[in-house]
């Protein structure tokens, strides 16, 4: 297989077979999650449900002073490689070309030269992370290979992308290819792993908030 | 392109001083050609030394599947005393569509250069071979695949000119009907083939021919810029060795960087400044094609800095994206006005189809999930003191 064969190879079948699997197992995994159902409360509702579902997703957005004292580098490399992926996912002008052909609008990009810092912001912070829960007993009693999977999943595409953008070792055909084949391998993990926590995030905030709402106490 | 014994027996020097190339001009020409290659200033008395001195080598050249557009490129150079300095100085023996004699007469002329010039001449091949059928293309009555093991059995090297002879090109596309492979790839397939069947019985010396071992320069492009076939010319004639190449054949002198980063236009692209449209703001303004298609960042040519038409400009500068054509396979890319970001398959469609199918599959696990925690509460057994008491 040349190069361009393998590019073409990427951006065609392995890329139709990556979208099956993220899009019908995001779904799968929704369904699963809503068709369960919960069991009807027979407590008499002291408050809203839905209003303070929607202020809990917004509040535990913002980390409150103690926690942000006891956890203030996994809150702070947690925001900061989020929002990098945020801006090196979504406002990279090819990337958007991407979204406009699924969704079929588009926004306006960032300079290279801005998205390349977030990217690299990016990586060192995900390093960081990952230094991190390794030297925590805690944390790295608590994690799983799915929890290293998921990391690295995570980090290739930046750091392939990286490498592509400024065509370091090999030819720019084969770097691309491997940029968009680490961004599948991510997209056929997705559903199955902690990923989700991408989509799951809003509901299970909403969940949370929902609850103590029903009982009429602050969540 | 004669066979006369006397023309051929005099240096290129002795050529040009014919044709009234001055000394200067000539001079001029080696340093131009060095600055190309990327080769120091003090090569060039090198270059004319081994140019004046040079006997005029035998050029074979084999047309099969292709369009003529390759050689179109090169004897309609814009620029005389360059690239046709270069022809002039060769002894092209054999061009069916520029030399003058056909039929018997001009396969005559091929076995006679081969017969005299054994193991020394160049083969330059434009156009991909056919092999699912022989009949597809012939010469003469003589199969494209038989000719190219005969002639280049004897050949010092050979050079592939043009994408279809360097990587297969157009006719290699999908789905290939003649089975059409490149020069690289039918030596592999080939080079080791008995050459019995084939050979000519007026090619009496055809001894110790191997062509599974034989160089290959590859100068893709659809077509391939002039000045990059001088180019390699003027390598092998100065120092008798083929140029620095790269992974895949090209001169890297010529292929070393990507269209993309030699781009004028490249500084749009770092800015996120784009053409939507081929009659937008930004295509008025010259700012980057890549929404438009352009290939550029996964092609590596030379059109950005050789520039066509005596340097005018290059497609891009013209407003039009890049179409990759000096990379294998640019036919089958995807269309040449897909970005490169965009994937080649119909998206909206496929992820249309899997929603429906993860809506399918979700709803049935969740009846089964559904049916999983009924049959659990059913079987559900209450325990009581007494059965605790028990243990």
């Amino acid at each position: 297989m040349s190069e361009i064969e393998f590019l073409n190879w990427v951006r065609g079948p392995a890329f139709e077979i990556a979208t099956v699997i993220f899009i019908a197992g995001v779904i799968i995994r929704f369904l699963e999650i809503f068709l369960l159902g919960r069991k009807t409360n027979l407590a008499e509702a002291k408050g809203s449900e839905m209003s303070s579902g929607l202020r809990t997703i917004v509040s535990r957005s913002i980390p409150d002073k103690n926690t942000f004292k006891r956890s203030s580098f996994k809150i702070v490399s947690g925001y900061i490689f989020h929002l990098g992926l945020l801006v090196t996912i979504f406002f990279f002008a090819p990337h958007i070309l991407l979204f406009k052909e699924v969704l079929g609008f588009s926004w306006p990009s960032l300079p290279t030269a801005i998205v390349d810092a977030f990217a690299v912001v990016s990586i060192i912070t995900l390093i960081a992370v990952l230094i991190h829960r390794l030297r925590d007993n805690v944390l790295k009693f608590l994690s799983s290979t799915e929890d290293y999977l998921v990391w690295l999943l995570t980090i290739l595409p930046l750091i392939t992308g990286y490498i592509a953008f400024h065509r370091i070792g090999m030819t720019a055909p084969t770097l691309l290819a491997i940029h968009i084949l680490s961004v599948e391998l991510l997209l056929v993990a997705f559903p199955f792993t902690k990923l989700m926590h991408a989509f799951t995030l809003l509901i299970a905030r909403w969940y949370n908030g929902a609850i103590s709402g029903y009982r009429g106490v602050q969540s | 392109m004669t066979n006369n014994k006397n023309l051929k027996d005099r240096t290129l020097g002795e050529a040009m001083q014919d044709h009234g190339i001055s000394r200067r001009s000539f001079l001029k020409f080696c340093a131009a050609t060095a600055s190309m290659m990327a080769l120091p200033p003090s090569m060039i008395p090198a270059i004319a030394r081994a140019l004046e001195t040079a006997k005029k080598p035998s050029v074979i050249w084999l047309s099969f599947q292709e369009c003529t557009g390759c050689t179109e490129s090169l004897t309609r150079s814009h620029n005389a005393t360059l690239e046709n300095l270069i022809f002039d100085s060769i002894s092209l023996d054999y061009h069916h569509t520029l030399q003058a004699a056909s039929g018997e007469a001009a396969e005559e002329a091929r076995e006679e250069a081969m017969q005299e010039n054994w193991g020394e001449y160049l083969l330059v091949v434009d156009g991909s071979i056919p092999t699912k059928d022989m009949g597809y293309s012939t010469i003469a009555g003589m199969s494209n695949l038989d000719m190219f093991l005969q002639t280049a059995a004897g050949a010092a090297a050979i050079i592939s000119v043009g994408t279809c002879a360097a990587f297969g090109g157009i006719p290699h596309a999908h789905p290939n009907p003649t089975g059409a492979y490149s020069v690289y790839d039918i030596i592999k397939m080939y080079g080791n083939a008995s050459l019995d069947g084939i050979s000519s019985a007026s090619i009496s010396n055809t001894s110790g021919g191997s062509v599974a071992d034989k160089p290959i320069i590859t100068v893709p492009g659809c077509p391939p810029i002039p000045v990059v076939i001088t180019g390699v010319l003027t390598h092998y004639l100065t120092f008798g060795t083929i140029p620095e190449l790269d992974h895949l054949g090209r001169p890297k002198a010529f292929y070393g960087q990507s269209i993309h980063d030699r781009c004028y236009r490249r500084p749009f692209y770092d800015k996120g400044l784009f053409a939507e449209t081929f009659d937008d703001e930004g295509a008025k303004k010259g700012w980057c094609l890549y929404k438009l298609g352009c290939k550029g960042p996964t092609t590596y040519n030379a059109c950005a800095t050789t520039k066509w038409n005596n340097g005018t400009s290059f497609p891009i500068e013209s407003g039009h994206p890049c179409l990759g054509c000096s990379e294998p396979d640019f036919w089958d890319g995807g269309g040449f006005y897909k970005a490169l970001s965009v994937p080649t398959i119909d998206i909206p469609s496929t992820v249309v189809y899997a929603a429906a199918g993860g809506a399918a599959a979700g709803v049935a696990l969740g009846a089964l999930n559904k049916n999983k925690k009924s049959n659990a509460i059913r079987q559900h057994t209450k325990t009581t003191i007494d059965d605790l008491e028990k243990e």
